[in-house]
């Protein structure tokens, strides 16, 4: 238990992080450090884009699978980290 | 010579089997015979090509237009396991404890937070969707690419029975609006079931138009204010001017009163600068121009009638098309009227007669577009019958620069905003057509055809690449002219300048030499008139005019044709 809290700590102390959200295989947010609103939303709609990603690389070669995913936008990035049964999506400002 | 050979079965003996039997003397015999060949001549050799294949052909498709309309979605919470009601706190707060205390959860927790700790480190040293070569510009390919212009959206009337665009404006702000207003301009042409709605379209959505403005009866024009992006005055078929603000929505906030405006269609109304920002100005073919504060629509503020007699004569006066109105001159203004004539006017005249400067000739037919170019204000360009002309201030008596005769009616024209030697005009057979003066001019340098119907309305956006024309059945269409005709090139105002000053000397030479003509002819025909006047009072009657004309030309031909006989 404390060792998740010690490295989501970590996580949130780097340079240029808004937020983390961490969610199960089907959506549900588990933990979080934004708002609930905000949360859902993220969960629901990224949920769908790592299933899609994932069955994306599956498909081209079915040996392959997904380790990271990073959405660059105007705004900021958003990484996500897929798991079998979880997932760790960090939003970040980047450097410049 | 024929070659026959007759066998007779009986009927009685078909359908028997066939039974074969060898013989060794042949039936018929015909042999080879060489001297027929003579009859015949050897056709010269042939090549044919031949390909066993498929036989396929083209063909294009065009689907029907696919309404899109955007919707939002509500997200509500899911996935919760069935057991657990999403919106009880306590529930929730229970299965998130349960999940932190599972194994598994802490070690990929764990193994996630290490790697994402990895790309957040490697975010915040590297960046890697760094531009290196940002400020290089694209100089190579920008002069051998050919001039092109694409259509990006086409915004149809909606109504059934469809209405010209008549009347087009870009929203001042970024031009990300068009105004069109939708008109019959045909005599009589109207009939009752035609809508009088004019629209505002979202140039990203051609589906269905962002508002609708509903005046009392059609819009023949249509102005944004450049001072508050959310007024707009437009001029109607019945003379009157309307006012409206887009906060308010579709009914128009004012409308000027019966009596008080135009007796015939308002073609055109422009808004004006001042310390207000609520004036404006209209002018309709009934011959008048009129100022009007829109805040008091009831009548205008001030009348200007369109007689180039000066007298204020309104049977006399010539109707009004097209105005002209630069926001750096603001005491001037010019009109293009029905005749074919432009008048230059100055607003702060104290008398009436005074109003009316000059006026310029030219055009056949009714001046369609008038503008000034927005880099030379001394120049102007006017459209009217087949040709566009551009003319300088200071030379009354022709146009400095005009293009040939084109094949259709030009019914609107204006400058690019961008660059300073470029303008476009819209034509009768729906073709748009860019003309660069400085690169040709006696073609345009790209014709594009837009429709099949006639363009009426031409209007550029204020970045010069977005270009919206107006065509006969409602459809106004919105083209991207290519980054060649859009970026001020180098040099381009001195070259130009240099060009408007050159062919403003041309005409003043020609002008002046034709007033020398005109005083030689004076004189002399002031002394042939002294002497005449001794012999004959009075003036000569038309027909012996016409009967002296015919001998002289008579004669003339007769010399001709002997000179060539003798020279022959």
């Amino acid at each position: 238990m404390a060792e998740v809290e010690e490295t989501l700590k970590r996580i949130q102390s780097q340079k240029g992080v808004q937020g983390i959200i961490i969610a199960n295989s089907e959506g549900i947010p588990i933990k979080t450090t934004l708002d609930n609103s905000s949360t859902v939303q993220y969960a629901a709609l990224i949920h769908q884009l790592v299933m899609k990603a994932r069955s994306t690389i599956r498909d081209m070669d079915p040996q392959n699978d997904l380790t990271f995913l990073r959405v660059r936008s105007k705004k900021n990035e958003i990484m996500i980290a897929p798991d079998k049964d979880y997932f760790l999506i960090v939003i970040q400002n980047p450097s410049d | 010579m024929e070659i026959v050979h007759v066998y007779t079965k009986l009927r009685s003996e078909f359908g028997r089997q066939c039974l074969s039997s060898d013989r060794t003397t042949p039936l018929l015999d015909v042999r080879p015979q060489p001297e027929l060949a003579r009859n015949f001549v050897q056709r010269s050799s042939r090549d044919q090509a031949l390909q066993a294949c498929l036989e396929m052909s083209e063909h294009q498709v065009n689907t029907k237009r696919f309404e899109s309309d955007s919707r939002g979605i509500n997200h509500v919470e899911g996935g919760w396991p069935k057991d657990i009601n999403p919106d009880e706190m306590e529930q929730t707060i229970r299965f998130r404890k349960k999940v932190e205390k599972d194994e598994s959860y802490i070690n990929s927790i764990l193994q996630l937070g290490s790697v994402m700790e990895h790309y957040i480190r490697q975010n915040n040293a590297v960046d890697i969707y760094q531009e290196y070569f940002e400020e290089e510009e694209e100089e190579v390919d920008e002069s051998q690419e050919p001039p092109s212009a694409k259509t990006i959206n086409i915004f149809r009337d909606p109504n059934e029975v469809k209405r010209t665009v008549s009347g087009l404006s870009w929203h001042p702000d970024g031009g990300r609006k068009l105004a069109a207003a939708y008109s019959c301009l045909e005599f009589q042409k109207t009939s009752k079931d035609m809508s009088v709605d004019s629209y505002i379209w979202d140039v990203e959505n051609p589906n269905k138009p962002e508002l609708t403005l509903r005046p009392g009866s059609h819009l023949v024009c249509l102005d944004y204010n450049p001072k508050d992006s959310h007024t707009l005055v437009g001029g109607t078929y019945s003379g009157q001017i309307v006012y409206w603000d887009t906060r308010r929505g579709s009914q128009p906030v004012e409308t000027s009163s019966v009596e008080q405006s135009h007796r015939d269609p308002v073609y055109k109304i422009i808004w004006l600068q001042s310390k207000t920002g609520t004036d404006a100005f209209s002018a309709s073919t009934d011959g008048q121009v009129l100022w009007w504060d829109v805040r008091k629509l009831s009548e205008p503020t001030e009348r200007l009638v369109l007689d180039p007699a000066r007298e204020e004569n309104l049977d006399r006066a010539l109707g009004a098309i097209s105005l002209e109105f630069e926001a750096t001159m603001p005491t001037k203004f010019m009109v293009g009227t029905e005749q074919g004539t432009v008048i230059s006017c100055n607003r702060k005249a104290k008398t009436p007669a005074e109003k009316i400067v000059c006026t310029y000739e030219g055009h056949h037919g009714p001046v369609y577009a008038l503008q000034r170019n927005p880099f030379f204000p001394k120049n102007f360009l006017t459209v009217g019958d087949w040709t566009a002309r551009i003319w300088s201030e200071d030379i009354k008596e022709s146009s400095i620069m005009w293009t040939k005769y084109q094949m259709s009616y030009l019914m609107d024209a204006c400058w690019s905003p961008v660059r300073p030697s470029v303008f476009f005009t819209v034509k009768m057979d729906g073709v748009l057509d860019v003309w660069d003066i400085l690169f040709k001019q006696s073609d345009p340098t790209l014709s594009v055809k837009v429709c099949d119907s006639p363009l009426y309305s031409l209007r550029v956006q204020d970045n010069g690449r977005l270009v919206a024309c107006g065509s006969q059945q409602g459809e106004a269409t919105l083209l991207e002219i290519c980054s060649g005709l859009s970026t001020p090139q180098k040099n381009e105002k001195s070259l130009l300048a240099a060009m408007f000053e050159r062919e403003t000397k041309r005409e003043k030479i020609l002008e002046a030499r034709q007033r020398e003509i005109r005083l030689k002819e004076r004189s002399r025909s002031e002394q042939g008139q002294e002497e005449e006047a001794r012999r004959e009072e009075g003036e000569e009657d038309p027909e012996q005019l016409i009967a002296r004309a015919e001998s002289d030309f008579y004669n003339l031909v007769e010399t001709e044709l002997k000179r060539r006989e003798r020279t022959e």
